[in-house]
């Protein structure tokens, strides 16, 4: 039914928190192997989307499907928030940063690998052993993370307490960690909000590569619109919770829709400037 | 006008004696208000049994004297020096003399302890206090699982203790079986109990956590009290069998310890024996916690401490993980609580009270959470110290009571506030306390 390269299905989705509708039946897909950005003035409910897409919050209503290369199904709006990232590998970030400030970068992204850590350790039983089962997983563990490290430029703070990276630093890390995981779907929540233009540039070739080489599909909420025309496939824009647009980002750049949203048209003036646009 | 131009210039030497003055004064006032009723008079009981007040204005006075003088010579030349010194007091170079001393610290003491019994011998009271010691410090190292590295305040740990210790009682009575056997038997109760007792819990946060953990505590030792027919009630339980040197039992006739070896019969091996049996105890919790520290689960108790969100989004299960800290902390203080038993010979619910609870906390916060020779060094400084001013009598709590401001103000983080990386890369860096302060919700 769905065409095979369909990774997210959002159908239908609506939250609500008392009589506040914050995201209205909105319905998007997502591709594999590509960046798809949501945009939208603030409160529009970007972030609320994400919560729900990462069991942060339970929808009030929808479906959110996300289907795996090899061919697994799961249904987000029916999992806890550690399960989808567990099992449905939907990894994400947050817009106020949440690292492990008092632990090492290098610490930081060996928690990302928990659960395959806790299945080698044996549930902690062989680790407390140091049987080689256990310390060899640590090592290749510690290998990825070097990895990351590496290609996010951070090799050289990797014995360094997380809380005391810069902020541009900080970001990347976060991205790192999450990246630990291994996740299909990495969700990236305003990656490049208090970047300089120099590390947001840098940022948008990373993320590329990411979903190119790496094969990591991105779901990306930004505010900077230079970064998200550059390096998204396809983007759905949200205003007041619904979906206002969606398609490549030559088709977003005119619609009027969207530049009514976040250039501000008055109410009555909408209809106009959409009648306008359309023939 | 030649007094200001005078203070400027004394300003300008870095002393502000009038600023100084003022500081000083109010600390006076302040130290006049706090000690008039509780030093200035002295309640008596006359012939008829009546209060009588005894005004005692010269010691009275003395102390807020002292107080002043304190306080003006901390502002004059400590607070100003301070400020121009910035924040080092001690210079890089001494500072890298002094942690590489440090780091010998833990052998320093552990050799100490191995060697107190033969240092000691003659000295019960000593070899006594040592066993104290030692007992907090096993706590403190077990409750540090749960405050200091999951980040989960326990306000009721002294419940685990008491289960441990109960159970080991009834079995030990009821059952007669051996001190190695009851023993583990009484730890693995203990965790079952931090499970059934974190399951409804671990849901809360925070102060939320802490109250429920106290009324825990508070109805664990209420049962005991009130279930008579299994627990003895408020009498508790005595005539508990003392230990054995591995079957071998501690008495004067032939078949006992002494004869068996060929010595002469001494009460103090028995003491001598329980204190080496706690201090392995200890170093089993102190090595259990370590290895943990490095192995994914307890990365995932220290995780969760910095920030449980971000757990949850990797893929944490945080109930799991809080739940393995509770049962293991608690696993530890039922063995604790075993030994104190078979110490005793005698429990009740009386040693069980939330000051107990109080204590080990203290103990945990005071030491620096998370951190192992820290809390073993505020074992030792809280319980010793609280024996070392017993002539003081009812000082002795306003003594201890100052020291743990002092401690608190100037070392917020406890006293050892630095967090050792479980593993590195290249280089093992200290964590400084700067970066783990953000943590503080």
């Amino acid at each position: 039914m769905t065409a095979p390269d369909i990774l997210l299905d959002v159908h239908h989705l609506t939250m609500r928190f008392g009589g506040l509708v914050a995201v209205d039946d909105l319905s998007f897909q997502a591709r594999r192997g590509q960046i798809t950005a949501i945009i939208g003035p603030n409160g529009a409910g970007k972030t609320t989307v994400f919560n729900c897409i990462t069991g942060f919050y339970r929808p009030t209503e929808g479906m959110i499907r996300l289907v795996h290369p090899d061919g697994a199904e799961f249904l987000l709006e029916r999992l806890f928030d550690f399960r989808i990232a567990e099992k449905a590998r939907v990894n994400r970030t947050f817009q106020n940063i949440r690292l492990f400030p008092g632990m090492t970068v290098l610490e930081n992204l060996l928690i990302a690998q928990h659960n395959a850590l806790m299945r080698a350790s044996g549930y902690t039983l062989f680790g407390l052993f140091g049987l080689p089962v256990y310390t060899n997983a640590e090592r290749a563990a510690v290998d990825k993370a070097r990895h990351w490290l590496d290609r996010m430029g951070l090799l050289d703070r990797a014995d360094d307490a997380a809380g005391g990276l810069p902020y541009g630093a900080q970001r990347r890390l976060e991205i790192a960690r999450a990246l630990c995981a291994d996740p299909v779907l990495l969700c990236l929540d305003e990656p490049a909000a208090g970047l300089n233009p120099r590390e947001s540039n840098e940022l948008s070739g990373l993320l590329q590569e990411i979903a190119s080489d790496d094969g990591v599909s991105i779901l990306l909420i930004e505010h900077h619109m230079h970064v998200v025309m550059e390096i998204s496939h396809h983007i759905v824009v949200l205003d007041y919770g619904q979906k206002i647009a969606d398609g490549t980002p030559d088709a977003i750049r005119n619609d009027p829709r969207v530049i009514a949203a976040y250039l501000g048209v008055e109410e009555e003036e909408v209809d106009t400037v959409i009648e306008g646009a359309a023939p | 006008m030649p007094a200001g131009a005078a203070r400027e210039k004394l300003k300008a030497a870095g002393l502000d004696i009038f600023g100084a003055l003022k500081d000083a004064g109010i600390a006076a006032f302040v130290a006049f208000g706090l000690f008039s009723l509780i030093i200035g008079l002295r309640t008596e009981q006359g012939i008829t049994g009546q209060l009588i007040l005894l005004p005692r204005p010269e010691l009275l006075f003395v102390l807020v004297a002292l107080v002043f003088a304190g306080r003006f010579v901390i502002a004059l030349f400590f607070r100003s020096g301070l400020a121009h010194a910035g924040r080092t007091i001690i210079s890089p170079d001494l500072r890298k003399k002094l942690d590489y001393v440090g780091s010998f610290m833990g052998v320093f003491l552990l050799l100490f302890a191995l060697a107190i019994p033969f240092l000691f011998y003659s000295n019960r009271y000593l070899l006594d206090l040592s066993i104290l010691v030692l007992t907090y410090v096993m706590l403190g190292w077990g409750l540090n699982i749960v405050v200091g590295l999951a980040g989960l305040l326990d306000l009721g740990y002294v419940a685990f203790y008491a289960v441990g210790a109960y159970s080991y009682a009834l079995l030990a009575q009821n059952f007669g079986w051996s001190f190695w056997l009851c023993l583990p038997v009484a730890g693995i109760l203990a965790a079952f109990w931090g499970i059934l007792l974190g399951f409804p819990v671990l849901r809360l946060r925070g102060d939320y956590l802490a109250i429920v953990t106290l009324a825990f505590g508070e109805i664990i030792r209420l049962v005991l009290l009130n279930w008579q027919d299994f627990t003895g009630g408020p009498n508790g339980i005595s005539g508990i069998p003392r230990p054995s040197f591995f079957g071998i039992p501690f008495t004067a006739d032939e078949t006992g310890f002494a004869a068996r070896f060929g010595l002469e019969f001494d009460p103090s091996h028995r003491v001598v024996f329980l204190f080496y049996l706690i201090l392995a105890l200890a170093l089993l919790t102190n090595f259990v916690t370590l290895r943990l520290r490095r192995l994914p689960v307890g990365r995932a108790w220290e995780a969760m401490r910095e920030d449980e969100i971000a757990c949850r989004s990797l893929g944490i299960n945080t109930t799991n993980t809080k739940l393995t800290a509770f049962a293991i902390g608690a696993m530890f203080g039922g063995f604790a609580g075993g030994f104190f038993a078979t110490r005793q010979g005698f429990i009740s619910p009386e040693s069980f009270v939330f000051m107990e609870s109080a204590m080990i906390v203290a103990i945990v916060v005071l030491g620096g959470m998370g951190s192992q020779i820290g809390v073993a060094v505020a074992a030792v400084v809280m319980v010793g110290g609280f024996e070392l001013f017993r002539e003081f009598e009812q000082f002795r709590m306003l003594i201890f009571g100052l020291a743990m401001v002092a401690i608190m103000v100037w070392r917020p983080r406890g006293l050892v506030a630095h967090r050792a990386p479980s593993i590195f890369l290249r280089q093992k860096k200290e964590i400084p306390p700067e970066a783990l302060e953000e943590v503080q919700r």
